[in-house]
């Protein structure tokens, strides 16, 4: 039997590179998967691209309730049941020392990182299976602190509050939740907070990035998407309230 | 499957409990495997199992407390099987149960031995042989114990956040060189000593510690020790991971 086999799973962030490649995975080891992500033509591509007919998606804006009930609704009535919810939709905001960084964009980092991990939480918990198994991205960020992405910082330190609140109120039904904390991805993302962090050298800052990574390289998206897979999977059953760091010792 | 194949895997206090469970999941994915603990009856059943199962296992027994053990230890292995790809540096003792103001000297120099100085002995001999090996990876036996307090165990207590230290430190050393080096944080862990020798009003307040509300099992440890150990988390180094049921959580 597969690993995954016969188990349901739910993905936001679905169309970026982590949630695509996870999604590919879950479906390689059997499971059928939902992705959720804010744009329709983003998702179809996503959907293309695995060429699986266990893989389906629903748009969401995961920062509004009324969204997050829609893909919970419709996640349960094409599934009963949800094994695996990969809380995963996350944005990284702008570079900029916090005496000048934009209100507006601080709201909408908070926004979706932390109240759309929120709300993921408060819809999808009734839906999910007993014993299933809810991963929530946070990131390094989560545990230290860079200069110039206090709104990405805190939200990534706050999802570690939703996940062991979380934890704690769901471990009589077994379900499991737990962050995973990964370094620099080699993705859209960082690319975007290179630039941000040195318009004229983004290659540069990504050079003095991978010097502060022992292991001296970003992590590939699909090594995240292993650590999913380890904690979304029973091989894990009894990891909950865990946070699990991926990061080429950055953090040591 | 056989996410191990062709590696040889060194575990210690493998003759029972969760080193055993590791010994058995390297073997079934393919590692040979040496089989190493301080009681011979122990090590050689686990070896049995594993040859049962048609894996490939040889048991050393050594006293890791004991710098000498651990360098014959590698010796050995690499006598045996000729290259040592990863080690899960496992055994451990409990030491006395007493207050620190009432603590035993003996118990304190005991525990500090074994489960401390034991990984440090482990890893000094290790190293060299998995970079002559062409890299790997070393898992280290912490516990919760090694982020939060626990009464009347001192010496364990202080041995297992040394643990994190000496993974941290070597981690960084050897990340450039080939050699991932992590450590495990279980939760409580059902043993024959819990099951039978606790009353029941202890082991009820013991798993009332753990949100998911029972105590963890052996093989529970090892299905992440196995992945930690595997190529599948090539991008993990330094790290300190918990199995613990949600101990740590509250």
């Amino acid at each position: 039997m597969k690993r995954l086999e016969n188990k349901s799973a739910l993905i936001t962030g679905g169309a970026g590179s982590i949630g695509l490649i996870t999604a590919q995975k879950f479906l390689e080891l059997g499971a059928k998967v939902i992705l959720v992500d804010l744009k329709e033509d983003s998702l179809q591509k996503a959907v293309e691209s695995l060429d699986n007919p266990n893989a389906s998606y629903i748009v969401a804006d995961v920062t509004k309730s009324a969204d997050v009930e829609n893909y919970a609704r419709k996640a349960a009535d094409k599934f009963g049941k949800i094994d695996i919810f990969f809380n995963n939709a996350g944005i990284e905001g702008v570079v900029k020392p916090i005496t000048e960084y934009p209100e507006d964009i601080f709201d909408k980092v908070i926004a979706v990182n932390v109240k759309g991990v929120w709300l993921g939480s408060k819809y999808v918990l009734p839906i999910m299976a007993d014993g299933g198994s809810i991963i929530i991205t946070s990131s390094v960020a989560g545990l230290s602190g860079t200069v110039g992405t206090s709104a990405y910082t805190t939200s990534k330190h706050a999802v570690i509050g939703i996940m062991r609140s979380v934890a704690v109120e769901a471990a009589p039904r077994k379900i499991r939740v737990n962050t995973i904390h990964p370094s620099p991805v080699d993705n859209r993302m960082m690319r975007s907070l290179e630039a941000g962090f040195n318009e004229k050298d983004a290659a540069g800052v990504k050079a003095e990035l991978e010097k502060s990574i022992p292991l001296g390289r970003y992590a590939q998206p699909y090594e995240i998407a292993d650590l999913v897979t380890f904690l979304a999977s029973d091989e894990s059953k009894f990891m909950t309230g865990t946070l699990n760091v991926i990061d080429g010792g950055m953090q040591i | 499957m056989s996410i191990l194949k062709d590696k040889v895997a060194l575990v210690t206090g493998a003759g029972s409990g969760i080193g055993k469970q590791v010994a058995l999941k390297y073997a079934a994915e393919g590692a040979k495997v040496i089989v190493s603990d301080i009681v011979e009856k122990g090590g050689k059943e686990t070896v049995d199992e594993i040859k049962a199962a048609d894996g490939e296992a040889f048991f050393i027994m050594a006293d890791t407390s004991k710098p000498d053990d651990n360098e014959y230890l590698v010796q050995q292995t690499i006598e045996k099987y000729g290259a040592l790809h990863i080690a899960c540096n496992n055994a451990g003792i409990g030491g006395p149960a007493a207050p620190t103001g009432e603590y035993t000297i003996d118990g304190w120099e005991k525990v500090i031995k074994v489960n401390l100085s034991g990984v440090f002995y482990g890893m000094r001999y290790q190293i060299p042989a998995i970079l002559k090996s062409g890299g790997g990876n070393i898992v280290n036996m912490a516990s919760i114990l090694g982020k939060v307090g626990f009464a009347n165990s001192v010496a364990y207590v202080a041995a297992k956040h040394g643990v994190i230290g000496l993974t941290e430190t070597a981690a960084i050393e050897y990340a450039p060189k080939g050699i991932r080096i992590n450590a495990v944080g279980p939760g409580f862990i059902k043993t024959p000593l819990i099951e039978t020798a606790m009353d029941e009003a202890s082991r009820n307040a013991l798993v009332a510690l753990h949100p998911i509300g029972r105590l963890g099992e052996s093989s529970e440890v090892a299905e992440l020790v196995l992945w930690l150990s595997s190529e599948k988390a090539s991008f993990v180094t330094g790290s300190y991971y918990n199995v613990d049921g949600g101990y740590l959580a509250r």
